[in-house]
């Protein structure tokens, strides 16, 4: 009777206790609540891999019909914000030493000369190497410009073509498609990391943690107690991402929801059980928040959100699959973008699963272990 | 003896006159606290000077004022000679100030952390040599230099910040609390080098809540509630209590009946247990007769006793709480299987290479007060923390109520309550929630929850506290909340971990009060202490030294044990330390 592993009466005294301890608590709300929103509004609209208003420096030597068409289709540009306009070349490398353009193009003298005659004409483009992601995409845009320029002078001319690439699930490579489902993952990793490392380690400051442990409550209704709420919140958190990317930046959701759902409560159970072993060696919780930090932050650069998986070193694809992020990642995006048949899904399920059982047992083991 | 490398700035003669410390009409206030309402006061050189009180009586931020850490909202100060707020770089070369925990820092060793102190003060690296070699010697610290600070016990802390405090060779020595957290003996050498330095010269003052320090000051000024209730010898003081104080000798196993029949007296204005008897202390211009009869009614003895300053104290405050304990009552008597509450046989713990707690073995009985004492480091907070749970015995068993604490832990943990040092209260629940929480994790459901709650609401007077926080309760309502919640599921046997550390003595005696009366219902109470009055309480007291136990027995018999020629009633300190020194002697004989 007494020594029943799990009792209905501790286990909601205990819940009660805990949910109280997250609401009443103005750090708490502030460590929960805050960051999740101001880090979907900074990186929905500020991280962006696609260029955009850059400046564009032109030389034109040429001053003829074909560089002014080239010139004027440049500054229709939607991602070029001015054209800058030199009339040496020295001022065009200053303006790109500098870095006040992305890239400078210099059309020399015969350019017009050349259209007309049908040899087509040649134009220098200098790109700073130092932002070469972007430098290259300009590059990629400017061809795109100088293509149908071409097209549109001699409309029949075998002019070698670009090659054409699509994207697929992403045909206009939309940056927030691909962001705003990996916040989801980020969002609900960091608030059931933070709220479970915080809980024991705000009850050892207290010195409630010994009150606790002497009382008949078992080990597991500790973890279960303190699970539940982080659960809560990161669960509500996640589907509040999931829905702002989807009714706030019309992300196509193509998947299946009961699953990214699923999937959802495994992955924060896995967390949770991280986060309650970081708080159950923390003796404060300063030192829980430093903990839960400097495992968060290298599982966010290794679960491949930033950098693909496949181009890191082997070990490294090793840990990877032992991050929680990484397959949560793999659902999420799976679900939103690419309609991810359930047969894939599952295939990341599992991991989660077994990830889930072995920190949320090696949790239990560690708190159990705080008596010896 | 120190060098005069340590206490270079002597006063000379011409200062002999002039006052180290000048405090005129000073008043502090934060926000709508009140933390000094309008000191004016003198602090001599050459003089050991107690700055006392119970905690939040403004003590520290008086001595913040005075090492130019705060300014007053009003009034002046001026320390050897120097305006505290006008001549603040002046107060720094003055002053030592050594605060409540001291700012040592815990990675660095020992020798590392005088360096630092004396980089910071400007001294010269080739002049250390002499200095430290004279204050390791002051402080006898020379053997653990190379310790870090971290490792130290808590009275070493206290000579380390103390040597580091000396530095600067201050004429006005602050110290803040200096005897908090440090057993009898480390105090005893504190007191020897405070001694060594007044002699010299200095003026040195020495906060403290623990009113039995006061009686060894020259002078004292008494703090409550921001306010200064004395300002002179400690004698003095006490002489006004003259012919009030008396003891009821050998009473026994009545004495706490009859300690609650004193108190309910209106004659009596304080009472506390002393061993087997039970001290008593008049109201002001009452007269001894009921008291008289009390004892002839009991066939005691009745006998005068010298005053002491925590009388003077309680007395000043209007005299203590009531005998008689509105809980106890509303308790069943305990019924038990066995006369034996708690027990342990061999218990051991060990840390690595380090033996925490060394075979102890002892029985408890039913209703009995059992104390667990011992210097820092002795083991005793080790011990307590296995019979009650929270460590597990490297060998050895512990029993509670029958339980084994290994094999059967929730049977036994859901028999015992605990009080924890601070209270160990949700902060972030309200008074209500904390209640209903100790009831739900101590599986009390349905209409037993209600009631119980209601009753503990109704005896421990919480009513108008129940959506506070317990942060924002007075201290005397907190510790009766801390009670409350660890009664909730009415425990035979009660464990308390330095219960009343920081506690005012009239909140002490409120709570041993409510002790006194579960040990007269039958309920075992387990404590551990560095209050030596709070031994007195105690049926009997287990004495802890270097992990093992070195004597058991009543207070009453501990104290006799350090009779001897011109000490012919050792007090409970005394016992302790005589205790200690010989089970180290003989320690060192067995080597």
């Amino acid at each position: 009777m007494f020594t029943a592993a799990l009792n209905f009466t501790r286990l909601r005294a205990q819940f009660i206790k805990e949910a109280l301890s997250i609401l009443r608590d103005p750090r708490s709300r502030m460590v929960v609540f805050v960051p999740p929103i101001l880090q979907l509004l900074v990186f929905a609209s500020a991280a962006t891999l696609e260029v955009r208003n850059v400046d564009i420096a032109v030389y034109d030597q040429d001053a003829g019909r074909w560089s002014h068409e080239l010139v004027q289709r440049l500054e229709r540009a939607h991602f070029i914000a001015r054209v800058r306009h030199v009339d040496s070349e020295r001022s065009l490398h200053d303006l790109l030493d500098h870095g006040e353009v992305i890239a400078a193009l210099d059309i020399p003298v015969d350019f017009s000369r050349g259209v007309a005659a049908g040899a087509g004409g040649r134009v220098q483009v200098l790109v700073d190497g130092r932002r070469s992601n972007s430098g290259q995409i300009t590059v990629a845009y400017l061809s795109t410009i100088a293509a149908e320029m071409g097209a549109e002078v001699e409309p029949d001319a075998l002019s070698p073509t670009p090659a054409v690439v699509r994207h697929w699930f992403n045909p206009n490579l939309i940056y927030r498609w691909f962001i705003v489902p990996g916040l989801t993952g980020i969002l609900a990793l960091f608030s059931a990391l933070l709220i479970t490392s915080l809980s024991i380690a705000r009850e050892r400051e207290l010195g409630t943690f010994d009150q606790l442990l002497v009382s008949p409550t078992s080990t597991p209704e500790i973890i279960i107690s303190k699970s539940l709420p982080a659960l809560a919140i990161g669960t509500l958190l996640g589907l509040l991402m999931v829905a702002a990317g989807v009714f706030l930046f019309r992300i196509p959701f193509t998947g299946s929801f009961g699953l990214l759902l699923l999937g959802l409560v495994l992955f924060i159970l896995s967390v949770v059980g991280i986060g309650l072993m970081i708080s159950a060696v923390s003796m404060t919780q300063q030192q829980a928040i430093l903990g839960a930090f400097s495992i968060g932050v290298p599982a966010v650069l290794i679960s491949g959100f930033a950098t693909p998986v496949e181009n890191m070193p082997v070990f490294l694809q090793w840990l990877a699959q032992a991050i929680p992020l990484t397959h949560f990642l793999a659902i999420v995006e799976g679900s939103f973008l690419k309609a991810m048949p359930p047969g894939d899904v599952l295939a990341s399920l599992w991991p989660l699963l077994v990830i889930a059982l072995g920190t949320l047992t090696t949790a239990t083991l560690f708190v159990r272990g705080r008596l010896r | 003896m120190p060098s005069s490398a340590v206490t270079a700035g002597t006063p000379q003669a011409a200062h002999a006159d002039a006052a180290a410390v000048v405090i005129d009409g000073v008043v502090k206030h934060f926000g709508h606290v009140h933390a000094l309402r309008s000191i004016t006061a003198r602090i001599h050189y050459g003089r050991l000077t107690g700055l006392v009180g119970p905690d939040g009586a403004g003590k520290t931020t008086l001595m913040r004022i005075l090492a130019g850490l705060l300014v007053p909202n009003a009034g002046h100060a001026t320390l050897a000679g120097h305006d505290v707020v006008r001549d603040n770089d002046a107060i720094h070369v003055a002053s030592g100030y050594m605060p409540q925990r001291f700012g040592l820092y815990e990675d660095l060793s020992v020798m590392e952390n005088l360096r630092l102190y004396a980089q910071l003060r400007g001294l010269d690296a080739d002049r250390h040599a002499g200095l430290f070699a004279d204050l390791l010697e002051f402080t006898r610290l020379g053997p653990f230099t190379a310790r870090l600070a971290g490792k130290l016990s808590g009275g070493m802390k206290q000579k380390l910040g103390l040597a580091c405090a000396l530095m600067a060779r201050p004429r006005v020595l602050l110290l803040d609390e200096p005897g908090v957290g440090v057993d009898p003996v480390s105090r005893q050498e504190l007191w020897r080098m405070v001694q060594a330095l007044t002699d010299e010269g200095m003026a040195v003052v020495w906060s403290t809540a623990y009113l039995d320090e006061a009686e060894r000051c020259e002078s004292v000024l008494l703090l409550n509630q921001g306010q200064l209730l004395f300002d002179g010898p400690p004698r003095e003081l006490t002489a006004q209590l003259e012919g009030r104080s008396f003891r009821l000798e050998d009473v026994g196993a009545g004495r706490r009946a009859i300690l609650a029949e004193a108190l309910g007296l209106d004659s009596v204005s304080d009472g506390v247990i002393q061993g087997a008897g039970v001290r008593v202390v008049l109201r002001a211009g009452a007269p001894v007769e009921p008291v008289a009869a009390l004892a002839d009614a009991a066939q005691l003895q009745l006998t005068p006793v010298p005053a002491r300053f925590e009388d003077a104290f309680i007395d000043l405050l209007g005299g203590g709480p009531g005998g008689s304990s509105a809980l106890a009552e509303r308790l069943p008597p305990v019924e038990l299987g066995s006369d034996i509450a708690v027990s342990c046989r061999n218990l051991t713990k060990r840390f690595g290479d380090f033996t925490a707690t060394d075979n102890v073995s002892f029985d408890v009985h039913k209703g009995e007060i059992f104390g667990l004492l011992g210097p820092n480091g002795a083991g005793k907070s080790t011990t307590f923390k296995m019979l009650c749970g929270l460590l597990r015995p490297t060998a050895g068993e512990a029993h509670v109520v029958g339980h084994d604490l290994r094999r059967a832990s929730g049977a036994a943990k859901s028999r015992l309550g605990y009080m924890a040092q601070k209270f160990s209260l949700y902060g972030l629940l309200s008074v209500r929630q904390n209640l209903e929480f100790s009831a739900g994790v101590y599986q009390l459901e349905g209409d037993t929850r209600r009631e119980r709650i209601a009753e503990m609401i109704e005896t421990f007077d919480l009513g108008d506290w129940l959506s506070a926080t317990p942060d924002s309760l007075p201290l005397g309502h907190k510790q009766r909340l801390a009670l409350a919640c660890a009664l909730m599921h009415r425990p035979p046997v009660l464990f308390l971990d330095e219960p009343t550390s920081g506690v005012d003595p009239i909140t002490r005696r409120e709570f041993w009060t409510h002790i006194n009366g579960l040990a007269r219902k039958g309920v075992t109470i387990m404590v551990t202490t560095h209050f030596m009055d709070e031994a007195e309480y105690c049926d009997r007291v287990a004495m802890l030294s270097r992990a093992r136990l070195i004597a058991l027995d009543t207070p009453d018999a501990l104290k006799r044990t350090a009779a001897r020629a011109g000490r012919a009633d050792p007090t409970m300190e005394d016992a302790f330390i005589h205790l200690v020194e010989s089970a180290d002697l003989e320690l060192a004989g067995t080597a």
